[in-house]
């Protein structure tokens, strides 16, 4: 019996790795701090990481954009839920009619190409001058990594496990509910935390250049207007959501992983 | 164990040709084949590569339908479906790494509808036959090739099949771990009482494990002789040191020789 990849690496050669990774980050943080209080970096343009953070804290507890915060996490969070859903529809379809894919392959391999944010005039004119176009930017700027994500999967579910299937009797329905899916889960998941980031990505960008509202038009706006400490609080507070809604998909999937995929030490 | 037992699969005239991915034409991959498998009999099926024989086992199986010719099992038209009593060991990794050898086990039972306790008693039982018991709560991924393929079997076995069909389980492990496992399911078979049929590319695992040994020809597959090992059921590692078990290995040596240069022809 090979042993659990997890309990083969020491807890000290993991608890090492995270531990540089933090002094990595920790490194860059100080190494801005000194650079921006010691003149080395123009200080009208940049501030010091703890002025940062100090921003950020000042306008969570003031509460002075909590209604642009709440746009943006709405917007892209209504997006995300489009993407996944519809993606992975997508994907479906795809899985189950070849023809179909093969008619859109090149169509889907070059929908990155495209600028999506070149859309946004036309869908204000289509949703109205309203948070809807955004939610479209980032559905659509989503919605491909997930139906390609899942179609991936599908298609890599082992033949011997659509066999098995077959050999425990099941129907279509079960097959899918019980093996396909469960099977492809890691590439779903993948296609999940592309659309995470995707959808944010498009919403914020989108709000940052065309929009009235928002996290990404505060951000502008502040910069526009040499509010330095704003534009710098706002964005640490942005990276913060991000940041932690990374953090729990990453480690959602290593649970998953955990269970099922032996890591690169066995 | 008698080998004078009623048919339990029945197989006549049976032959296979699929139609060729690239160039659509017909191409004919078994038979005609014809033979009985007795109940309760340990039966292998060995020859060259790409003969037919998992084909054949597709068949048994109702994973794949007859081009012509007939297939039954307990008496019934095996078409279409995998009938009720037969359970299939694939030489793939089969292992769900989403669930936990327990669950792995237990899968095919609880989709049955059998009452938990009773679930539990039937996994608990063959994990412990099959040296898995001190696993139960792990995942495959923890689990080595040979592990991974005695959950397979396990999952199978909880079944209570009365026809076990195994398509190199033995094929991605290492000599040791073959031997073992071939010992294994010499005392499977003994214990549960199994019709069990065994596809296979070792001679001397054929030998060593079967009642009986279908040997076959090159593509299209068919069987050269089905040849009688005359081992008693309580046969073992031990039976290899028997001069008839040399003398097997040669006689179906001596038959397979010419049919695997014309496999390796073929393949050039």
């Amino acid at each position: 019996m090979t042993a659990l990849p997890g309990s083969l690496q020491p807890a000290w050669l993991k608890h090492r790795v995270v531990a540089l990774r933090l002094l990595v980050i920790a490194g860059c943080v100080l190494l801005l701090e000194a650079g921006s209080r010691l003149g080395w970096i123009n200080p009208v343009s940049f501030i010091p990481p703890s002025k940062m953070l100090l921003s950020a804290i000042e306008l969570l507890v003031k509460g002075s954009f909590k209604t642009d915060i709440w746009l943006t996490l709405s917007a892209a969070s209504i997006a995300v839920l489009l993407a996944v859903l519809f993606g992975f529809l997508f994907g479906v379809i795809l899985f189950k009619l070849p023809r179909l894919r093969r008619v859109l392959d090149p169509l889907l391999l070059s929908y990155y190409a495209v600028p999506i944010f070149v859309l946004y005039p036309m869908l204000i004119v289509l949703l109205g001058l309203n948070r809807w176009p955004l939610v479209a930017l980032g559905f659509l700027f989503a919605v491909v990594a997930m139906a390609v994500n899942t179609l991936n999967g599908l298609e890599r579910v082992p033949a011997v496990l659509l066999r098995t299937a077959r050999m425990l009797r099941m129907g279509r329905i079960d097959e899918l509910r019980l093996i396909t899916l469960p099977a492809s889960l890691p590439f779903v998941f993948t296609g999940i935390k592309l659309a995470v980031v995707y959808s944010f990505i498009a919403v914020i960008g989108g709000e940052f250049v065309l929009s009235g509202a928002g996290f990404g038009y505060q951000i502008a706006y502040a910069y526009n207007n040499f509010d330095n400490p704003t534009m710098y609080g706002l964005m640490t507070l942005l990276l913060l959501f991000v940041g932690t809604i990374n953090l729990l998909l990453h480690m959602a999937e290593q649970r998953l992983y955990q269970r099922r995929v032996l890591k690169e030490l066995t | 164990m008698s080998l004078a037992r009623n048919p339990i699969v029945s197989v006549k005239e049976a032959t296979k040709t699929f139609s060729a991915r690239d160039t659509g034409q017909p191409f004919h991959a078994l038979g005609p084949v014809s033979f009985d498998l007795r109940e309760g009999e340990f039966f292998s099926v060995v020859g060259p590569s790409g003969c037919g024989k998992s084909t054949l086992l597709d068949l048994l199986a109702g994973l794949g339908a007859p081009s012509s010719g007939s297939v039954h099992f307990e008496g019934k038209p095996v078409v279409g479906e995998v009938p009720d009593g037969i359970a299939v060991v694939f030489q793939e990794d089969a292992s769900f790494p989403w669930l936990n050898v327990f669950d792995n086990a237990a899968f095919g039972l609880r989709r049955a509808g059998l009452p938990e306790d009773q679930v539990k008693a039937r996994v608990d039982h063959a994990l412990d036959f099959m040296g898995l018991s001190g696993c139960a709560g792990i995942y495959p991924s923890q689990l080595s090739g040979g592990m991974r393929q005695r959950v397979c079997i396990a999952r199978a076995m909880v079944l209570r099949p009365r026809l076990m069909l195994l398509d190199e389980p033995f094929g991605a492990l290492d000599q040791q771990t073959r031997l073992l496992m071939g010992e294994e399911m010499l005392k499977l078979w003994r214990d549960t009482g199994s019709t069990i049929m065994l596809i296979t590319h070792s001679i001397d695992e054929a030998v060593l494990l079967s009642d009986r040994i279908g040997v076959m020809s090159s593509c299209p597959g068919r069987f050269i002789e089905i040849v009688e090992t005359g081992w008693s059921p309580e046969r073992d590692a031990q039976t290899a040191m028997d001069p008839r078990f040399g003398a097997l290995q040669a006689q179906i040596w001596g038959m397979l020789r010419a049919e695997s240069i014309k496999a390796l022809k073929a393949k050039r």
